[in-house]
């Protein structure tokens, strides 16, 4: 019963996630139709001041969006969809970045930042040790303490 | 002739700045009173004749003189009057004209009415405000007069686009700029703590209340830009990490991390070129957000009056004032005093890994924004950085700064025990853990990285309640003593929980939002309806419904849940025939902290030869809190910049009155 119930959710789900596109467009069958409109979002509407074609409402990004349709009900990959469509349009087409030797310095210069703060800051570690260390009174200053004590248990 | 009042008092401001800053100057190095006062003077007459200016231009637009060429440009005659004066900073040149008004007025305050700041320093602050003043003034005047006369005025104007024609965003760009611009004083002051080689918890007292200002504004700015976006452009996203986006939020991520860090600068002497380099950074990035969103170099949902050479320009004010700052920074910094030392596991060292964090952040931010630019000029291929990036990188560094969040505010100053503070948080972490969990189980589809994200918001709201139960030694103290601490808490203390409770909950929403929200859409007839979520959705009625300057069709949308009337909602589609162009009035339907999100589309055939419309309905739950928490936020900074220790001349007075100062928290 409990799974029964999880069924009507995910369908509810997936169901709910094909509405949202335009009737005249959708793909009859929702599977498909959701893993088209997974896709959206990750791709640029190319005329568009940086929208997705999910988000904009202009001509070409209907023509991508019928594109994708079109490529995913003829049964291609997730994969096959966006290397075709970076054959025909270019990088610029893709709104994720891919993970490329090029794109290293994109990805990595974030965590690296964090890496190499966090080990900068804890290697400061040592430097608190030593003055840890530094600030042992001088025999001066203890002589002057234990005066001070005596004068004040008086 | 009142333009031409406005042009020549704009052209007066320049020349007032500019002996601003040889007066200043002047002073500095005969160390005389007499040109102190000239110097301040000349800021506060820069600040009037801007002011003047400024007014003229707004009198321009009210009574719609389209012989100005930026009011035929921009404004229309049966424009509502709200939108006549907004269109003042609509446009390009009005825009910089209030940068300039901010500039110029933030820089009389500190000169008018700051004193109780050392004559040398303030001197030095004065100096640097003019000079940036002269900066921005002369670009104005020179590249970007909005007071340009047109030889033959057309009989109407162009209008303001209509999708700018909103009161949410109508004051929008005032709290922004005064959020950029409030920077600058920050960014003055950190001048002159280099000149005078001098930062001290003095300095960082005087530093503080300015960018918290600065802070709660651009906080302000931001949420209304992105409040805007959600209920404008018709679909229900509020944050696309657009470069003009990427732009105000750099700025605001630099801002926070100076927050802190001059916290730790004026309670502990730590951190003191740090927290001069982030003082630096934040006006420097309000310069550089400036100079992407008006040369055109990248392309935005936002982007306006967009021209190349006026970006040469910008980034040649950029490189001045940045370059003069870092280049100071680099030659001084170095014999600035280092400061007390402090143990890694200490209120310090939360205080620097959130710097850390921050920092990082706003590399991405620049990165993210940049990349495209930098791969094009190396390799000549283009690539589009969007959200996806930001979800990966972004994301998680956020949440590293959220789970350390809670402990800082725990933890004692130089030296701590952290086994102490994470004990008095272990019920917290559990609820926290319990809700994630409960997300994960409950909500369909999974989302784990949303999941995490609610947990994490309810650790920062817990958290706060933590921290104050801890404070008020609840649990350990006499009712009665419980009761005087409360009562005894600085207003700074609030200020922090507040900011800290409002990013839990700005977390929760934006988690949830993101990742549940549920979307239908068909072409409805009169009286037939769509299921989104709960809610039933029906077209009851459309009706013509024609404003000042345009024409619309609004439908008269019946939203029930289980048959019970949520709301009557009246979505509209307008079409603005002075710029050809339709828009959609999003209706919203509050439910709790919920929204039912309406949009009318284009008139499309229906069956059986009816007329029928694409309507889409969204549901976004606790969709509310998205916006609450960062006001939230900004009312936080509000209420710590209220404590008195913070005021101006509050040490002055505490000395008066033979009162200990208390350092602020």
């Amino acid at each position: 019963m409990k799974r029964f119930g999880l069924l009507g959710w995910i369908l509810v789900a997936v169901l709910s996630m094909g509405a949202a596109a335009d009737p005249s467009e959708r793909l009859a069958d929702p599977a498909m139709e959701a893993r088209a409109k997974a896709l959206f979002p990750q791709i640029r509407c190319m005329v568009c001041q940086n929208e997705s074609i999910d988000d904009s409402q202009a001509d070409l990004a209907a023509d991508l969006r019928k594109i994708v349709r079109e490529e995913v009900a003829a049964g291609r990959s997730d994969t096959e969809v966006r290397t075709y469509l970076v054959q025909r349009y270019g990088e610029y087409v893709m709104l994720k970045p891919a993970f490329t030797l090029t794109n290293g310095a994109l990805w990595v210069t974030p965590f690296a930042i964090v890496f190499l703060g966090l080990i900068a800051f804890f290697g400061r570690r040592r430097a608190w040790l030593a003055q840890g260390q530094e600030t042992a009174l001088t025999p001066e200053e203890q002589a002057l303490l234990t005066k001070l004590r005596a004068s004040e248990s008086e | 002739m009142i333009v031409e009042i406005g042009a020549f008092c704009l052209i007066l401001s320049l020349v007032l700045s500019a002996a601003q800053v040889s007066l200043s100057v002047i002073g500095r190095v005969r160390r005389s009173a007499v040109f102190y006062g000239a110097g301040e003077g000349a800021a506060g007459a820069a600040f009037l004749m801007v002011l003047i200016a400024f007014t003229a231009l707004m009198y321009a637009f009210v009574t719609s003189d389209f012989s100005v060429a930026n009011v035929a440009a921009n404004s229309h005659s049966a424009k509502p009057m709200l939108y006549k004066v907004a269109g003042v900073w609509g446009s390009h040149e009005g825009s910089m004209l209030l940068w300039c008004l901010a500039l110029t007025g933030f820089g009389a305050i500190v000169a008018l009415m700051a004193r109780g700041l050392p004559a040398a320093m303030k001197s030095v602050v004065v100096a640097s405000q003019g000079s940036l003043g002269v900066l921005f003034l002369a670009y104005t005047v020179f590249a970007s007069n909005p007071f340009v006369r047109l030889l033959r005025p057309p009989v109407e104007g162009r209008s303001l686009n209509p999708l700018l024609q909103d009161p949410a965003l109508a004051f929008h760009p005032p709290f922004l700029y005064g959020g950029y611009v409030g920077f600058s004083i920050v960014f003055s002051f950190a001048i002159a703590a280099l000149v005078e080689g001098r930062v001290d918890a003095a300095w960082a007292r005087w530093v503080r209340p300015w960018s918290l200002a600065a802070w709660s504004l651009l906080t302000v700015g931001i949420t209304l830009g992105a409040f805007w976006a959600y209920y404008e452009l018709g679909w229900g996203g509020w944050w696309f990490w657009d470069p003009v986006e990427n732009a105000s939020f750099m700025p605001w991520l630099i801002g926070t991390a100076l927050l802190h860090s001059a916290v730790v600068t004026e309670k502990r002497g730590s951190l003191p070129g740090w927290t001069v380099f982030l003082a630096l950074g934040a006006f420097t990035f309000s310069m550089l957000g400036a100079f992407l969103v008006r040369s055109g170099v990248l392309t935005s949902v936002h982007a306006f009056a967009v021209d190349p050479k006026r970006g040469i320009l910008l980034l040649t004010i950029l490189g001045i004032a940045a370059g003069t700052g870092f280049g100071l920074f680099a030659w001084r910094a170095p014999k600035l005093a280092p400061g007390g030392l402090f143990a890694p596991i200490s209120r310090e060292g939360a205080l620097v890994i959130n710097n850390l964090v921050l920092s990082a952040a706003t590399v991405t931010v620049l990165l993210g924004t940049l990349y495209p630019l930098i791969k094009e000029a190396l390799t000549g291929q283009s690539l589009s950085v969007g959200t996806p990036y930001f979800n990966l990188t972004f994301a998680p560094l956020m949440g590293l700064a959220f789970l350390v969040l809670p402990v800082g505010p725990l933890l004692s100053w130089k030296r701590a025990d952290a086994l102490g503070a994470l004990q008095r948080l272990w019920a917290t972490a559990g609820v926290a853990v319990a809700v994630a969990l409960l997300v994960l189980w409950v909500q369909k589809p999974i989302h784990v990285a949303a999941a995490v994200g609610m947990g994490l918001g309810v650790w920062l709201i817990l958290g706060v309640f933590v921290e104050i139960a801890e404070r008020i030694h609840l649990g350990r103290a006499s009712p009665a003593e419980v009761r005087r601490r409360l009562g005894g808490l600085p207003r700074g203390a609030w200020g922090m929980s507040m900011a800290h409770a409002g990013l839990g909950i700005f977390a929760l929403g934006a988690c949830f939002e993101t990742a549940w929200k549920i979307e239908a859409a068909q072409a409805l007839s009169i009286n037939q309806s769509i299921t989104v979520g709960a809610y039933q959705v029906q077209l009851s009625d459309v009706v013509a419904a024609n404003g000042p300057n345009y024409i619309a069709e609004r439908g008269l949308v019946t939203v029930t849940k289980n048959a019970k009337l949520v709301c009557e909602a009246k979505p509209e589609r307008r079409f603005y025939p002075a710029n050809s162009q339709t828009t959609s009035e999003v209706a919203l339907c509050l439910e709790g902290l919920d929204d039912v999100y309406l949009v009318m589309g284009e008139r499309r055939a229906g069956n059986q030869d009816q007329p029928a419309w694409l309507v889409r309905a969204y549901w976004n739950p606790l969709a509310r809190l998205i916006f609450l928490g960062p006001l939230l936020m900004a009312l936080g900074g509000a209420v710590s910049l209220s404590d008195r220790r913070l005021r101006f001349a509050a040490p002055r007075r505490a000395a008066d009155t033979g009162a200990v100062p208390v350092p602020a928290e």
